[in-house]
């Protein structure tokens, strides 16, 4: 019942579609814990969630070797330059998660020493709301950017705005 | 030791510096001194035998505008010899507040006075390093002060990263061995 009864074990396709289907079928993330947020997304990649089940488990240290960015807690002001340049340094086509209201809109801090949301420095493609959100939600937020990255266009990343 | 004791033995080494002693409310002694002789005071309360306070175990302001004067610098010293706590406080006005430093007493000193000086902006006369501690290099203000705005409608600086090159790093490096040597 498999592909090896064929006589020619060939099958045809899009190439467009087999690009999109192995980009979200291995979503990298980069480690990007800013807060409590990643306590969640922690727990998201170990067992009981196991985030493997989506082909995004590999916690990449580096941003070179990364697809996505879990922007997982408050960031501020300070840290700011330093998230723009670590997502400057992943290779196209990358992703950003926006986890939890202070990622999102800035939280319950709204004051001087934190960004309110993170929108402000990289564009963001899924929010996830929550304080903190569950692991299940942020499952739910990777699902949802495996659907969209399934129906966008390889040409969609030649020239993505900064 | 009650305050009473600690002020003598302070003022058998500073004749002229007056102590005024404050009631609070959790018993612990606690001293106002004058910023004009606060180094001779806290080099005193640590080099004095009876004394010995040999640990700085904070060192903060509180911000009481519009009240004058605005600022009290607090000093908690802990004696670990004789078993002492201590609180000293520092009145400072609001205008150009002002201490010498204490880096030469307690180099713990360091990072605290840099916190004060990010946060309020008293100046540390004297300070090894006096750069901002927690807020970013460029930034204007002192956020803990009291008339210093809490939610800012600005837009974040993702741009530029205040960052030292090869040669400053490599000097900031030699600096520290040789002040460790």
């Amino acid at each position: 019942m498999g592909i090896e009864e064929y006589e020619i074990p060939v099958i045809t396709t899009q190439l467009e579609k087999v690009v999109q289907w192995a980009r979200r079928s291995a979503i990298w993330p980069v480690t990007f814990g800013l807060a409590c947020c990643a306590i969640e997304m922690m727990a998201m990649s170990c067992g009981r969630y196991d985030i493997a089940r989506f082909g995004a488990e590999v916690f990449r240290g580096s941003p070179r070797q990364s697809d996505l960015m879990i922007v997982a807690g408050r960031l501020s002001r300070k840290m700011a330059p330093a998230l723009r340049r670590i997502y400057d340094q992943m290779p196209e086509p990358k992703w950003v998660i926006s986890m939890g209201a202070c990622a999102s809109i800035g939280g319950v801090f709204d004051n001087y020493a934190i960004v309110q949301g993170v929108d402000q420095v990289v564009p963001v493609d899924v929010y996830v709301p929550g304080c903190p959100p569950r692991p299940e939600a942020v499952i739910y937020g990777i699902v949802q950017l495996q659907r969209k990255i399934d129906q966008s266009k390889m040409a969609d990343y030649r020239k993505k705005p900064a | 030791m009650d305050s009473t004791t600690l002020v003598a033995h302070l003022q058998e080494v500073l004749p002229g510096a007056q102590f005024e002693r404050v009631p609070s409310i959790d018993l612990q002694v606690t001293l106002m001194a004058s910023p004009d002789t606060l180094h001779d005071t806290l080099k005193a309360l640590r080099d004095r035998p009876e004394l010995r306070f040999t640990f700085l175990a904070e060192l903060t302001a509180v911000d009481f505008w519009p009240r004058a004067p605005r600022f009290e610098l607090v000093y908690i010293l802990v004696s670990l010899e004789h078993r002492l706590r201590l609180r000293l406080k520092v009145q400072l006005p609001s205008h150009d507040p002002h201490v010498p430093t204490c880096c030469d007493i307690w180099p713990a000193a360091n990072w605290l006075e840099r916190e004060v000086w990010d946060l309020f902006g008293i100046a540390f006369d004297g300070h090894p390093d006096p750069r901002r501690l927690l807020m970013p290099e460029d930034w204007e203000g002192f956020p803990l002060r009291k008339d210093s705005p809490v939610q800012i409608r600005m837009k974040p600086n993702a741009s530029s990263l205040t960052q030292v090159t090869a040669e400053e790093f490599k000097a900031n490096v030699m600096k520290d061995r040789l002040a460790r040597s």
